[in-house]
């Protein structure tokens, strides 16, 4: 969807805060919603993907009024309710108010170090041989789709070249919503600074973004 | 929304709203069942003390140092990476990219934060803040002199946007003056910031 996770080419959002020896919270509370939405992805009530969608598809207002890990926050608010897991009632007075719903796993401190190595790979078998190679010239699609999507609005139907193959991983634009992983072939496509830009843009810039398959078409 | 508004009549009553709001999700879910709150202080602790970038400063260093580890992260940075421990969550799948006199690497994720968790640890602000999501793939050269890092003009800019889930890892020229130095003193000049591309790696000088 067109929301406010896809930043790329905005303006207007003033100097980058670098900030000198940065903790890595800033706030106790920050380091329980980091271990809170950790600790929920690995009961695997929902995928990385449907994590994304309900950060992302906040109201772009309170996703751009937000610090990371609010977003990170009401995220794992509304995967919950939506998993059937809590009640929006639940989780005002922060109490439970029914039997607790089945879940596939509770994470146990001891098998923190085994799940965070296993991590989450995404890349599948596939059968179908890769429709593209490096070197080849694709066009991103020109698409507006109103589930979740990884193709950036700044780098649709704009020419590119392969670069790298990856393999098939999870598509994201089904998995985010429950349609399985139908995995596709991911490629790096690379982009002319001037392609995306326009001509006044930084004449040596190449940005490039990871696609699948589906968001390509020979050009 | 850091304001702590202190009064003596409630317990929770100097908390901020999203301290509650983080507060009553972590009960109940506890209580729930659904979360063991032990596994969140592993999970915090894994974070804040045992990975971060000193992990990437190795692989960097080792590159640097050796020809041989420095082809094996070209073809399969993944495996590379994985012989010295580092695996898991956020780096399933890696590739590094190297800098070179005429090309700049940075990495930026404009839709969210990828990062590479098991090299870098957990990514700063302002890699996930707005400021740097939007104008890294638009105009890197700004962002870069809002590092203080300012690139010849012919120099190449090279913008990865982590769209999927690989993740990439800068590797920074390896700066002059340093031949000779073995691994752990060449990954003290291994920056966060030159792993992500909005640095360079330090001079041996700063080091004295």
């Amino acid at each position: 969807m067109n929301g406010a996770q896809d930043l790329g080419g905005m303006m207007g959002f003033g100097p980058i805060q670098i900030e000198q020896d940065e903790p890595w919270f800033h706030a106790e509370w920050e380091r329980r919603a980091f271990g809170l939405t950790l600790a929920m992805d690995a009961t695997r009530s929902w995928n990385i993907d449907m994590s994304r969608h309900a950060r992302e598809s906040l109201p772009p207002a309170e996703y751009l009024t937000s610090s990371y890990y609010e977003i990170w926050t009401r995220g794992v608010e509304r995967l919950a309710v939506a998993a059937g897991l809590v009640s929006d009632e639940e989780l005002r007075l922060g109490q439970s108010l029914a039997e607790p719903a089945p879940i596939k796993r509770v994470l146990k401190a001891e098998d923190v170090p085994a799940v965070l190595a296993r991590g989450g790979p995404a890349e599948r078998p596939i059968e179908q041989p890769a429709r593209f190679a490096v070197g080849d010239r694709v066009r991103t699609r020109n698409i507006h789709p109103r589930g979740h999507t990884r193709l950036p609005r700044y780098a649709r139907s704009r020419i590119g070249v392969v670069e790298l193959v990856h393999g098939a991983h999870v598509f994201p634009d089904t998995n985010a919503h429950g349609q399985g992983e139908q995995p596709e072939w991911l490629y790096t496509v690379c982009f002319s600074g001037r392609e995306l830009w326009g001509q006044d843009a930084d004449a040596t810039l190449t940005v490039s973004i990871d696609a699948w398959e589906s968001y390509l078409e020979p050009a | 929304m850091s304001q702590h508004h202190h009064h003596d009549h409630d317990d929770h009553s100097h908390l901020s709203e999203i301290e509650l709001r983080v507060r009553a999700l972590e009960s109940l879910l506890v209580e729930k069942g659904y979360v063991d709150p032990a596994a969140i202080d592993a999970l915090v602790e894994t974070y804040e003390v045992k990975v971060g970038p000193r992990n990437g400063a190795k692989v960097v260093a080792k590159a640097w140092a050796d020809p041989a580890y420095r082809e094996w992260l070209r073809k399969d940075a993944t495996a590379a990476i994985a012989s010295l421990g580092f695996i898991g969550r956020q780096g399933e799948h890696l590739v590094a990219v190297e800098n070179a006199p005429d090309e700049h690497n940075m990495v930026v994720c404009t839709l969210c934060s990828c990062y590479p968790w098991p090299v870098l640890g957990l990514p700063p602000v302002w890699y996930k803040s707005a400021p740097y999501r939007s104008r890294a793939v638009l105009d890197p050269r700004g962002v870069l002199a809002e590092f203080g890092v300012s690139l010849p003009e012919t120099t190449h800019i090279r913008v990865w946007d982590s769209t999927a889930e690989v993740r990439y890892l800068v590797i920074p020229m390896r700066p002059e003056g340093t031949e000779g130095m073995g691994e752990e003193d060449l990954a003290q000049l291994v920056t966060r910031d030159s792993m992500i591309g909005t640095g360079l790696a330090l001079q041996p000088e700063a080091m004295r």
